[in-house]
């Protein structure tokens, strides 16, 4: 009897506290109910939510990428400065950043995999590298239209329409004009990423690498080439935050972008404790970025200050690592 | 004869339905070496594990020099003078510490030592300590750094340092050299004079025939045999530890059919003899010897895993150069890792997940996995194979070590192989389950060579048409396995190694 009530806490616990949070919401804050400030929430998640997506991958294949939020930033910088100083179209501001986002984890892999080097030092040496890469084109100064270069000219490019229609276009579900779009392509990559890992056999050779490498590469898995793989979807993944991130500010703004590493790793990892999975999952990713964005507004709208955020995340997140790690091993220590 | 050291009576212990010690007597002497022999799975380490405060015995009594000895847990054992040095060296040494600290550390966690480590007494302390075991190394090398014989060295060494009144060694020449065990045995006689009750595992010969002074021989989870009287009966303690088990087991000796696995002058080690070899179909040939000899780098090599140094290497008369593992797999050359723990099983996932590992392209439709297809092969394996589960999606962690094994092999036999090769198929497997393991691969053994990679001789006696010694990297000796020459066979893959012509990794 103990062990099914242990069972279904573990399974259920994360997912019946966040409906217990709407719930409580709902009567405690009038306004919280209903699709404007869902549509909000979703907006705060989105671009942390799809960050987080990516570093779930390295995850799975037991690695690590703490360059996500660097990743990001330079791809905002970048589209920026192709657009305003270039004066590039968007499709090749996009490509451009995509391609950066590749490229970065593909440096990361090799880094890891043909140079031994740590996941954690390879990936933290990439951050302070691209914090300091991107600062240096403009430097050190955020980018906007009409701002002056170092050679005196004027920059005369622009964020092009169709950019910022990617990070400011709203489609009209239940009332006009409500769904902003990067939470679309959020919950896009969030599916896709589902699909690859969950239910494809290059997911679950990813989930064998991370569980056992050795055997993995004893049955003719080529782990090498999946470890990097996943490294690049994070930087793919990451750059595309950064672009949703500019097209929604449209300025490059050198400032922006400081709390998404911390935010999707904790989103990442609260993902563990959903459904009892006690490992790294899209779906919990997703609600783990969810479940914060529902108790920050939550919060907000019964007037917690400001300053109480990062704490509430952390407790959050502590929460659902002894979720994980402490029931769960009770759990298998049981069956014993 | 004077007070047991260590005496052992009517120990029983089980696990699950698998009775692993039957009622177990033995004395221990102080001052003398007793030898415990038997086959892998005959319960010599559960034994061990029994008295070193590893497992709780379900039954029986231990006394230590006459008092009732029940320890709570290895420190217990230790604390009452019961050290064991166990047969994975790396449990007992620190590698990123140096010579110095290791051999110190138990100084070290002693409540009086004092806040500040003195580098330079601690360094003085450790060499005499090490000068009196015969070690020469530089104290201040990392053990990382050193060879495999100096670590077993230094775990022995600091096993000493315990002052221990019973000394259990399991298999401590296993990866030593001649020389290298020499200096142990020379040491062994030290502690023995000093009144030291010494358990020692072992299934080497050279060994057996140098130290011991009574043979203990294990079967089946009970004592088989015990000699005592000078000179000692080597041959009847083999036959003791085998049983009749080789009649028992009836293998109807194949001779194959056409040639798949053909080797021509492999070479897989610097000064060793090239290796020439043919494996026919049908037939399950046994690569026996001891570590060290040569097999897992044979293994290796026939599995793209490394190059050999020359020769040359055909699978039904078409060249076979594997470039990878993926490349020998793609090739119909499938291989069963040996240390299933840490090279083929994958904690994270359930039973079928990890029998259909390797072929998941084959359950897929368009990369996305086809879990009931997975399930509907997993379940018709469970019952080819016989492993006991409740269903496929159980976790492999819930499975016995047994049927953990028969998972990690029905893995390789999902799609027909060219070349199987079997790295230890029966290591950490109850005699039940290694007895089913054998029958599936030599009922399934038509269409493809099977070579099997072994240490022991009766489980080469019970699977294979052909037993093939190695030793030194190269091919010693061959046997048809019908009527075979026990002794002979002992002798061939025990032999040269006696004569001192050392053993290097």
């Amino acid at each position: 009897m103990n062990d099914k009530i242990l069972n279904f806490s573990v399974r259920y616990g994360f997912l019946i506290l966040l409906v217990g949070l709407v719930v409580y919401f709902s009567l405690a804050a009038p306004g919280f109910f209903g699709p404007l400030s869902a549509a909000f929430v979703l907006q705060s998640v989105a671009i942390t939510g799809i960050l987080a997506l990516g570093v779930t991958c390295t995850l799975v294949v037991d690695g690590f990428d703490l360059s996500i939020g660097a990743v990001a930033t330079s791809a905002l910088m970048l589209s920026a400065y192709s657009m305003v100083i270039l004066e590039h179209s968007a499709i090749v501001a996009v490509m451009l950043c995509l391609g950066m986002g590749a490229l970065v984890g593909l440096i990361n892999g090799l880094l890891i995999v043909k140079f031994r080097v740590p996941d954690l030092l390879a990936t933290l040496g990439m951050m302070f590298l691209l914090i300091g890469v991107q600062r240096i084109p403009t430097q050190g100064n955020s980018i906007a239209t009409g701002m002056t270069l170092p050679g005196g000219t004027v920059a005369e490019g622009t964020f092009s329409a169709a950019f910022l229609w990617l990070g400011r276009h709203r489609f009209d579900v239940v009332i006009e004009r409500l769904l902003p779009m990067p939470v679309v392509i959020f919950v896009v990559i969030a599916v896709v990423i589902w699909l690859f890992l969950g239910f494809t056999r290059h997911g679950r050779l990813m989930y064998a690498i991370g569980s056992n490498a050795r055997a993995a590469s004893l049955v003719g898995t080529p782990v090498n080439r999946y470890k990097i793989a996943a490294y690049m979807i994070s930087g793919v993944t990451a750059s595309i935050g950064g672009i949703l991130l500019a097209a929604r500010l449209g300025r490059g703004d050198i400032a922006s972008g400081n709390n998404l590493l911390l935010d999707s790793v904790a989103a990442a990892l609260i993902g563990f404790a959903v459904l009892g999975a006690a490992r790294p999952n899209a779906f919990g990713t997703a609600i783990g970025a969810l479940f914060v964005g529902i108790l920050l507004q939550g919060m907000t709208m019964m007037n917690a200050p400001y300053y109480t955020q990062d704490f509430v995340k952390g407790a959050v997140l502590v929460a659902a690592l002894v979720f994980t790690f402490y029931l769960s091993s009770r759990r298998t220590g049981a069956g014993h | 004869m004077s007070e047991a050291a260590l005496q052992v009576s009517g120990l029983q212990k089980s696990f699950g339905k698998n009775h692993v010690l039957r009622g177990i007597d033995v004395t221990l002497a102080p001052g003398s070496v007793t030898v415990l022999m038997g086959a892998n799975g005959a319960g010599k380490s559960t034994l061990v594990k029994v008295i070193c405060g590893h497992h709780a015995a379900d039954a029986g009594q231990m006394t230590l020099a006459g008092k009732p000895f029940d320890p709570a847990d290895a420190a217990d054992a230790i604390s009452h003078g019961v050290v064991t040095v166990h047969q994975s060296i790396d449990d007992g040494v620190i590698p990123a510490l140096d010579v110095a600290n290791n051999l110190m550390l138990d100084r070290l966690v002693e409540r009086g030592h004092g806040l500040f480590v003195r580098e330079r007494h601690l360094r003085a302390e450790a060499s005499k300590v090490a000068a009196e075991m015969g070690i020469t190394v530089n104290m201040r090398a990392r053990v990382t750094d050193l060879s495999v014989a100096d670590r077993q060295m230094i775990a022995i060494a600091r096993a000493m340092a315990r002052a221990p009144k019973v000394l259990i060694l399991d298999e401590p020449t296993s990866s030593l050299s001649a020389t290298e065990a020499d200096r142990l045995f020379d040491l062994i006689d030290r502690l023995r004079a000093q009144g030291v009750a010494i358990l020692y595992i072992s299934h080497r010969m050279s060994d057996i025939r140098r130290i011991a002074d009574r043979i203990v021989v294990m079967r089946d989870g009970a004592i088989s045999g015990v000699f005592d009287e000078e000179p000692l009966d080597f041959e009847a303690a083999v036959t003791a530890m085998l049983g009749h088990r080789m009649n028992e087991v009836d293998i109807q000796q194949q001779q194959g059919t056409t040639p798949v696995l053909e080797l021509t002058d492999l070479h897989i080690r610097e000064n060793a003899a090239p290796i020439t070899l043919t494996a026919r179909d049908g037939e399950v040939v046994a690569l026996v010897g001891l570590l060290g000899s040569g097999k897992s780098a044979l293994a290796d090599i026939l599995f793209g895993i490394a190059r050999p140094l020359g020769g040359s290497m055909r699978i039904n008369g078409n060249g076979y150069t594997p470039r990878s593992v993926e490349d020998a797999v793609a090739q119909g050359v499938f291989m069963s890792p040996k240390d299933r723990g840490t090279n083929a099983v994958v904690p994270a996932f359930d039973i079928a997940d990890n029998m259909t590992l390797p072929f998941l392209g084959g359950f897929s439709l368009g990369s996305f996995l086809s879990k009931r297809q997975q399930r509907r092969r997993a379940d018709a394996m469970v019952d080819q194979v016989g492993i006991v589960c409740q269903s496929v999606s159980d976790g492999i962690g819930t499975l016995s070590g047994g049927n953990q094994q028969k998972v990690m092999i029905a893995r390789w036999l999902l799609e027909p192989a060219q070349v199987l090769l079997l790295d230890e198929p029966f290591q950490g497997v109850d005699i039940g389950a290694r007895r089913d393991i054998g029958r599936h691969i030599r009922a399934t053994a038509e269409g493809r060579a099977t070579l099997v990679f072994l240490a022991e001789i009766d489980e080469a006696l019970e699977i294979a048409d052909r037993i093939i010694v190695m030793n030194e990297g190269a091919l010693a000796a061959e046997h048809i396995n019908d009527n075979i020459d026990l002794t002979a066979l002992v002798a061939d893959i025990t032999g040269p190694s006696a004569q001192g012509t050392g053993q290097s990794l």
